[in-house]
């Protein structure tokens, strides 16, 4: 699904520059389920802005599906990330004053999605993570748990093949953490593929891949088996 | 869920965040349709009196002023009626209709009214004849006019409303403007009571849309004599042929009316003219204040929203929202503003046209749609021109906000 070739990005502040992510070549395989850990401050939310054709390395090349992601005009590149990618946060950014429904219906209003599809696929996706009866509530109505599966229906409502994960976690009771995990396993188990940032070891070592990253640099790719996906 | 759904809720969320912009462009869309409805009717007014006195000369009362003139309010100030006799024995170039008016209160219907006496002009051609003058022939050396002969004096008498004479009037018989008509439901062939005496209504005039439709027209002397006035009256209209003729006629009228004051039609509309003619300006100089202080508002709230909208706009690009949706997004807000400020602006200022039009400048104000359209279209425009910058800003922010704390 990934190839990244020779990629570097470094950002500049006050004459100093600081390596952000540096790469020679990382593949990610479709179907798998990579955790990347590391400091905060390592370049994990830089490498999976990248992964998501949100942030240009300044050298090298991002493969994705077999394009060039950083060749393709912005619009395209748009496209590729309404159509194939959903996007889950640590804290969820779902928009405050529309309803979990509408939360939901926003990534199929962006992809030209009619009135009635829209209504009938997010009310199906609420209802599949457990939020049939939440469906006209507010952000501000919900739980962090509650708010994180709408973020879960919102993330699916094209049906993505890639899922990249920004500490989804991170803001969870244990209860919610489980429930958010095993939704990501089921994703795993539905052949798409999770990129996952995170600090969490109980969600990292659900993965099937660590990644590790300290000051920009991959140190220890590794992968595990992962009884609980497979 | 649509782009309008999006902008719609957040505004239905956060009002008082765009209340201030939005209040900038209403005041300045009232101001501005406001001031350009009450010039537009104030010149038609001016219009139409060039238009229906003509190339009149006016001779007034020293001490009255024009404002007097037009508001009817004469009351208190006379002149001799033998002013009337002296202009018509000298037989002054180019005069061709005197006529001499008295202006008193009165009560129709226990509505107020101006008893308006007025001299029909079959009494002239007597007068003339009794004193054996030429009545109005003497021609004026260039004069354009065609045809300055003999008149017989029989024309209908609502001519009255246009040409500002009656031919035919007799003492027992009154005119009654289109308002009195109206709320005393007098018709023609009734009688009307006035200081005690009942005249007969000889004519409705046809609405004017002047102090003309609230005066009731009796015979000079019946009103003299109804209100023991003497022989006086408050003004005396002179028609002359063509304008040329009006301003010739100023100095000669002046001078054989020394205790008087004469001035010329577009003398009596100069000072509402120059009025006019700053409106029309000050119109102009609040549109640039719109422009300004309306455009200058709507980008620092549009640039303050996409300031505090960071993260969400970097959301809604990570989900597949394209830059030049995200611009659509803001400039739709910023349109939203425009067509309530300009709506709402449009309303008030109509209101307040209607209302002061008819209070400060004597005029009345009607909708001009026209106008209402070009200040929305206006105040439109503005508000695109200023949301673009920070609209389009918002289009090049970077998608990983939505990885961030904003």
């Amino acid at each position: 699904m990934f190839q990244l070739q020779d990629i570097t990005k470094v950002y500049r502040k006050r004459q100093q520059e600081v390596v952000a992510f540096k790469a020679t070549s990382l593949d990610i395989g479709f179907g798998e389920y990579v955790a990347i850990v590391g400091p905060s401050g390592s370049g994990k939310t830089t490498l999976l802005s990248m992964l998501g054709g949100m942030l240009s390395p300044d050298s090298g090349n991002v493969w994705f599906e077999g394009e060039s992601l950083y060749d393709l005009p912005i619009n395209e590149r748009t496209q590729r990330r309404r159509e194939r990618i959903g996007f889950v946060f640590q804290t969820f950014n779902l928009v405050p004053y529309l309803t979990a429904l509408e939360n939901v219906q926003v990534p199929l209003f962006l992809r030209g999605a009619n009135k009635a599809e829209q209504r009938d696929r997010a009310a199906a996706l609420l209802e599949q993570v457990g939020l049939g009866n939440r469906i006209e509530h507010k952000p501000s109505e919900l739980s962090t748990g509650q708010q994180q599966r709408v973020a879960l229906a919102r993330m699916l409502a094209n049906n993505p093949r890639l899922i990249l994960a920004d500490e989804p976690t991170g803001n969870l009771d244990p209860d919610s953490r489980e429930a958010v995990l095993s939704m990501f396993d089921n994703f795993v188990r539905e052949g798409r593929t999770i990129v996952m940032v995170t600090h969490d070891p109980v969600a990292a070592a659900r993965a099937s891949r660590r990644l590790r990253l300290n000051d920009g640099m991959l140190i220890t790719p590794e992968t595990i088996p992962n009884t609980k996906a497979a | 869920m649509n782009l309008k759904t999006l902008v719609w809720r957040e505004l239905a969320e956060r009002p008082s965040a765009m209340f201030t912009s939005t209040l900038t462009i209403l005041l300045g869309v009232t101001a501005l349709v406001a001031i350009r409805h009450v010039t537009v009717f104030s010149e038609r007014e001016v219009g139409q009196q060039l238009q229906s006195l003509g190339a009149n000369v006016l001779v007034l009362p020293k001490d009255a002023t024009l404002q007097d003139y037009y508001s009817a309010d004469l009351t208190a100030r006379t002149l001799p009626e033998s002013h009337v006799s002296s202009i018509l024995l000298e037989n002054l170039a180019g005069v061709e209709r005197i006529s001499p008016k008295l202006c008193v209160s009165a009560k129709v219907a226990n509505r107020d009214v101006t008893l308006t006496g007025i001299l029909p002009q079959s009494e002239f051609q007597a007068k003339a004849a009794w004193q054996s003058v030429s009545l109005f022939s003497n021609k004026h050396d260039g004069c354009k006019k065609a045809a300055c002969g003999p008149k017989t004096y029989d024309a209908a008498p609502e001519t009255l409303a246009s040409q500002r004479t009656i031919d035919q009037l007799k003492g027992n018989e009154a005119v009654i403007g289109a308002d009195v008509a109206e709320f005393s439901a007098l018709r023609i062939g009734q009688t009307v009571e006035l200081f005690g005496e009942k005249l007969k209504v000889l004519a409705v005039l046809p609405r004017t849309g002047t102090v003309d439709d609230s005066r009731v027209f009796a015979h000079l002397h019946t009103v003299q004599r109804l209100t023991n006035a003497g022989e006086v009256v408050n003004a005396i209209e002179v028609m002359s042929c063509c304008e040329d003729a009006a301003g010739g006629l100023v100095p000669r009228l002046a001078e054989l009316l020394p205790d008087a004051k004469v001035v010329t039609i577009s003398q009596v509309v100069s000072t509402q003219v120059g009025i006019n003619r700053l409106m029309s300006q000050m119109s102009l100089f609040v549109l640039g204040i719109l422009a300004i202080v309306g455009g200058a508002s709507v980008a620092s709230t549009i640039s303050s929203n996409v300031r505090e909208r960071r993260r969400e706009v970097g959301t809604l690009m990570a989900l597949g929202a394209t830059p030049s949706l995200v611009t659509r997004m803001f400039l739709l807000k910023a349109w939203a503003l425009g067509i309530v400020g300009a709506v709402g602006g449009s309303v008030f200022g109509l209101i307040v046209a209607v209302v002061l039009g008819s209070q400060w400048a004597g005029v009345t104000v009607k909708p001009l749609p026209d106008l209402i359209a070009l200040s929305i279209g206006a105040a439109l425009v503005i508000t695109t021109l200023a949301a673009l910058w920070p609209a389009r800003s918002a289009a090049k922010l970077d998608p990983c906000y939505c990885f961030q704390e904003v």
